[in-house]
């Protein structure tokens, strides 16, 4: 399986970074990717302050990337996550997964994101329009749901 | 043994990281969760709710029964909100 991670605080280009899951090859007929957008849920947000645990992230991220290339037949699987500043409507983080159909790639892809969202040590803390510090984003129980349905 | 506090935790204990060394009858990550909330009133208010304080011993999730023996980093943080 061909595995991309990366993290950076800099945007990127979505359709640029999942070339490669489907260059030259013919035996993909599936590629699902899936961008993750900083959302102006609260009034006054004037953007997340992304933190990360160097080294853990990348090695957490790994480990369920090869959980999902285990559990599906992917030929295929990316993941971009920004760290830093993120305005509201910029993107955060990038998934993508390349197989053969589409059931596997939209599988793996819905797995991936989900564990992100639970197990990847990031987190988000709210900078205000105003200049003050809001609140750290805390966890959501529909996104604890979404990654127990896969164990 | 390295410590590192991310997020929340971080800013009530007031330091990014430091050496530790708890003495041989620190056997779990419960025991050192103990130890460090004797150390000072920061550490009480970081691990004062210690349902939502998440650990990581070397780069891995880990649970309060888990042994330290061996470990050289140990990591406490809020509950992750990744993608």
């Amino acid at each position: 399986m061909l595995r991309i991670l990366r993290l950076q605080k800099e945007p990127f280009d979505a359709a640029g970074e999942t070339a490669p899951l489907a260059q030259g090859r013919s035996d993909i007929g599936a590629l699902v990717t899936f961008t993750g957008i900083c959302r102006a849920e609260e009034d006054g947000l004037a953007a997340l302050e992304i933190e990360h645990y160097p080294g853990m992230a990348e090695e957490e991220i790994g480990r369920v990337m090869d959980a999902a290339g285990a559990r599906w037949p992917i030929a295929g699987a990316l993941v971009i996550h920004r760290y830093g500043l993120i305005r509201p409507g910029e993107a955060i983080v990038l998934v993508a997964t390349a197989a053969r159909h589409r059931g596997e790639a939209f599988a793996a892809a819905e797995f991936l994101m989900d564990y992100l969202k639970t197990n990847a040590p990031f987190w988000k803390k709210m900078r205000m329009r105003d200049g003050r510090d809001g609140d750290w984003i805390g966890p959501r129980a529909e996104d604890e749901a979404a990654t127990k349905r896969w164990r | 043994m390295r410590a590192l506090y991310f997020a929340w935790v971080r800013e009530r204990v007031g330091i990014a990281e430091e050496e530790i060394d708890p003495p041989a009858s620190v056997k779990t990550l419960a025991d050192l969760v103990a130890w460090l909330k004797r150390r000072g009133e920061n550490y009480g208010a970081a691990f004062a709710d210690q349902g939502s304080v998440r650990a990581a011993l070397d780069r891995c999730h880990a649970r309060p029964d888990q042994p330290i023996a061996g470990v050289e980093e140990v990591a406490f943080f809020p509950p992750m909100t990744g993608g």
